[in-house]
C-alpha cells in the first residue's frame, strides 16, 4: 500500500501519540464508565483474586447518599464552600507577591528560591507527620518546636475584635471584615497553597516586553495606569491558568475526597463512595467550566 | 526683608522646585522599598519558621527537650535522633531504591510525553481534536473518581488475556509493587502526565518548522528528527518538566497509597509508620520524644530534594519562562 505524504505524516503522529491514547482508553476512559457503573449498583466482592460483581439497583446509592447518610451533604457542602472562599484568596495572593518579587532589589534570588520551597515541602506525607507529631503532643511536656508551630497560630494579646468592631462602624460590612480576618488568620496554608500560581505568575511577567512600558512611561502613563493598562491584561490569561490549577489542586486535598476514599477502602461501601466521588468530581467539573466561561471571554490574548 | 516676597521668590524658583521633586520621589521609593521588605521577610519567615523549628529540635537531646527554657538553641545537640532514624528507616537502601524509582519514572514520562506532545504539535491525523480534548481531561479530572476502578485493574491484572497465557488463565496481582505506576506512566496518564503533554505540546508549537525541514532535506527519518533536533531544542520545557516531575513522583502520596506500593521504596511511607515504629521498636514512649525522630525524618526526606532545586533552581525560572506555559 502506497500512502501519500501527508497520509504517512498522519501515520507516524499517531505513533508518536499512540501509548497516551492507549493509556487513556485502558485507564481514563475505562476507569469513569466503571465508576459511573458502580454508582448505579451493589458491588460484591467475589473473591481477592477475582475481582467485583456488580448488580443494578437504580438510584439506590444516590438517595442514600443525600438523604441516609449521615455526613456526606455536610462534607460536600463545605468542600464546595472551603474552595470557593479559598481560590480568590490564593490568586490575588500569589499575584501580589509576584509582583513585588519582580521588582529589582537585592537578595532577589533567594527571596524565589523561598518562595518556591512549599512547592517542594508540599509532600502530604511531610505534613501528615508532622500533624500527627503536633495531635499527639496535646497534653504532653511541649518542646520548644511546639511552640515554634503555634506561634504561626493567633496567640496575640492584642484585643483585635475591638479595632474590628472600628471598621464595622465605618460601614464595611461586616462579612467582609470575617472574609479578610479569617484570611489572615490562615496566611500560612495561603502561602503553602500558593507556590506554584507565584512562580507561574512569576514568569509572565517576565515575558512581558520592556519596549512596552518604555513606551507608556514616555507616553506619560502612571505606575497606576501602567499596571491596569499594561500588566493585568497581559497576566489575564496565566489568572485563568492559576485559577483552573487552585481549583483542582484544592480539591485534591478536600474532605470529601477523603471521605469517598475511606468509604471505599475502609467501610468497603464501593458503590456509595463511587456517588460520592462522581458528585463532587461532577460539581468540580462544572465550576471549572462556569469559571473557563466567565474568565476566559475577560482574558486577553496577545497575538 | 519682606518675607512674603521671599517666600513667593522660592515657590516660583525653578531648580527648588525640581530639588522638591526629587526629594519627593525619593522619599517615596524609600518608603515603598521598606514596606517591601517588611513585606518579604514577614512571609519569608512564616515559610521558613517550621523549617527552622524541626531543623533545630532534631538535634535536641532528651534533656533539652524536657527543659522549658531551651528554645531553639539546644544545649547539648545530638546526632542521636539522626542516628536511629536512619536506621529505622534503613535510610540509605530505601533513599537508593527511591531514586531509582523516581528517576526512572521522570526519563519515562519524559520520553512519552514529549513523544505525545510532539505528535500533536506537528502532525494532522484524523480526531486530533478530540484527542487533545482527552489530554485536557486527564488534567482537569479529580484523580480519586478513578481510583477503585484503577486498584481493581491491578489486583486482577489481566490485559486481553495476555499475563493469563503465563499463570493458568489466572490474573496477576500488582498491587504493593511498583508496577501500577510505572505502567500508567509508560502508557502516559502517570502522575501529571496530562499536564506534561500540554506543556510540550505548548512548547513544540513555538519551535519553527525550519528546523524540520532542513532534517527532513538531509534524509532524517521522523524518529531521528525528533530524538536528534527537536528534544534538543526543548530543552526549557524538558528542565521544567525534569523538576516538577521529579518533585512531584518524590512528594506524591495518592498513588503510592492506593496501589500500596511497597515501603522499601517510598520514604514516604516511612516516615508515616516512623513514630510507631520507634515507640514499638525502642520502647521510648514519650510523644515528645518520638516527635524528634519524625523530625529528624521530615529533615532527611526533604534533603535530597532541597539539594536537587538548589542546583536546578537558577534553569527552572528560566525554563518556565522559555517553555510556553505563560500563552
Amino acid at each position: 500500500m502506497k500512502l501519500s505524504l501527508s497520509g504517512k505524516k498522519a501515520v507516524v503522529g499517531m505513533i508518536f501519540i499512540a501509548p497516551f491514547v492507549i493509556g487513556f482508553v485502558v485507564f481514563i476512559a475505562y476507569g469513569i464508565f466503571t465508576t459511573i457503573r458502580m454508582s448505579f449498583s451493589d458491588v460484591i466482592l467475589a473473591g481477592a483474586t477475582s475481582g467485583v460483581e456488580l448488580v443494578w439497583n437504580n438510584f439506590d446509592n444516590y438517595i442514600q447518599a443525600f438523604t441516609v447518610h449521615p455526613t456526606f451533604p455536610e462534607v460536600f457542602g463545605t468542600s464546595i464552600l472551603n474552595m470557593v472562599i479559598d481560590v480568590p484568596l490564593i490568586i490575588f495572593f500569589s499575584l501580589f507577591m509576584a509582583l513585588l518579587i519582580n521588582q529589582k532589589f537585592r537578595g532577589r534570588t533567594i527571596v524565589r528560591a523561598i518562595f518556591f520551597l512549599p512547592v517542594i515541602l508540599g509532600a502530604p506525607a511531610i505534613s501528615n507527620a508532622l500533624l500527627s507529631a503536633r495531635a499527639m503532643m496535646v497534653g504532653g511536656v511541649s518542646p520548644a518546636s511546639a511552640e515554634v508551630m503555634a506561634s504561626l497560630g493567633s496567640n496575640l494579646n492584642v484585643d483585635v475584635n475591638y479595632y474590628l468592631a472600628m471598621l464595622g462602624d465605618l460601614a464595611i460590612p461586616p462579612t467582609l471584615i470575617g472574609y479578610i480576618v479569617d484570611a489572615v488568620h490562615r496566611i500560612n496554608n495561603i502561602i503553602i497553597a500558593s507556590g506554584v500560581q507565584i512562580v507561574i505568575f512569576l514568569a509572565a511577567l517576565q515575558s512581558i516586553p520592556p519596549s512596552v512600558y518604555e513606551a507608556a512611561k514616555i507616553e506619560g502613563a502612571t505606575p497606576y495606569e501602567t499596571f491596569w493598562l499594561i500588566t493585568f491584561p497581559m497576566v489575564s490569561p496565566l489568572i485563568l491558568t492559576n485559577v483552573v490549577y487552585t481549583i483542582i489542586d484544592s480539591f485534591a486535598v478536600s474532605p470529601v475526597v477523603t471521605l469517598s476514599y475511606s468509604t471505599i477502602f475502609s467501610d468497603y461501601n464501593y458503590g456509595l463512595g463511587s456517588v460520592f466521588s462522581l458528585v463532587s468530581s461532577l460539581a468540580v467539573c462544572l465550576i471549572l467550566v462556569v469559571v473557563g466561561l466567565v474568565l476566559g471571554k475577560r482574558s486577553f490574548y496577545y497575538t | 526683608m519682606n518675607i512674603k516676597a521671599r517666600i513667593e521668590q522660592m515657590k516660583n524658583d525653578p531648580t527648588i522646585a525640581s530639588k522638591r521633586g526629587q526629594a519627593e520621589r525619593k522619599l517615596r521609593a524609600v518608603v515603598f522599598a521598606l514596606f517591601r521588605t517588611a513585606l518579604v521577610l514577614g512571609i519569608s519567615y512564616v515559610i521558613l519558621s517550621p523549617l527552622i523549628g524541626i531543623l533545630a529540635s532534631s538535634f535536641f537531646s532528651t534533656e533539652d527537650s524536657y527543659n522549658p527554657v531551651v528554645y531553639l538553641i539546644p544545649q547539648n545537640p545530638t546526632l542521636e535522633r539522626y542516628e536511629l532514624t536512619i536506621l529505622r528507616m534503613d535510610y540509605w537502601n530505601v533513599l537508593g531504591n527511591m531514586m531509582i524509582y523516581v528517576l526512572g519514572l521522570t526519563v519515562i514520562q519524559l520520553l512519552i510525553c514529549s513523544m505525545a506532545g510532539y505528535g500533536f504539535a506537528r502532525f494532522n491525523f484524523p480526531l486530533k481534536k478530540l484527542l487533545f480534548g482527552c489530554v485536557i481531561i486527564t488534567i482537569v479530572l479529580p484523580s480519586h473518581t478513578i481510583m477503585f476502578p484503577l486498584y481493581t485493574t491491578f489486583q486482577t491484572f489481566n490485559p486481553f488475556g495476555i499475563f493469563g497465557l503465563f499463570n493458568d488463565g489466572n490474573s496477576v496481582n500488582l498491587l504493593g509493587s511498583p508496577w501500577p505506576v510505572v505502567i500508567m506512566t509508560i502508557f502516559g496518564v502517570g502522575l501529571r502526565s496530562g499536564l506534561y503533554i500540554f506543556i510540550f505540546n505548548q512548547f513544540f508549537r513555538g519551535l519553527p518548522r525550519e528546523i524540520e525541514e532542513a532534517a527532513f532535506i538531509d534524509g532524517a527519518g521522523s524518529v531521528r528528527t525528533y530524538l536528534q533536533v527537536m528534544l534538543p531544542n526543548a530543552t526549557p520545557a524538558v528542565v521544567t518538566v525534569t523538576i516538577f516531575s521529579v518533585v512531584w513522583q518524590y512528594n506524591d502520596n495518592f498513588l503510592g497509597r492506593l496501589f500500596n506500593v511497597s515501603d522499601s521504596i517510598l520514604l514516604s511511607r516511612r516516615i508515616g509508620s516512623l513514630q510507631a515504629t520507634i515507640s514499638n521498636i525502642d520502647q521510648i514512649r514519650d510523644p515528645s520524644i518520638t516527635t524528634l525522630y519524625v523530625y529528624a525524618g521530615v529533615v532527611l526526606m526533604i534533603l535530597p530534594l532541597l539539594l536537587i532545586y538548589v542546583f536546578m533552581q537558577k534553569h527552572l525560572i528560566e525554563g518556565i519562562e522559555r517553555s510556553g506555559i505563560v500563552g
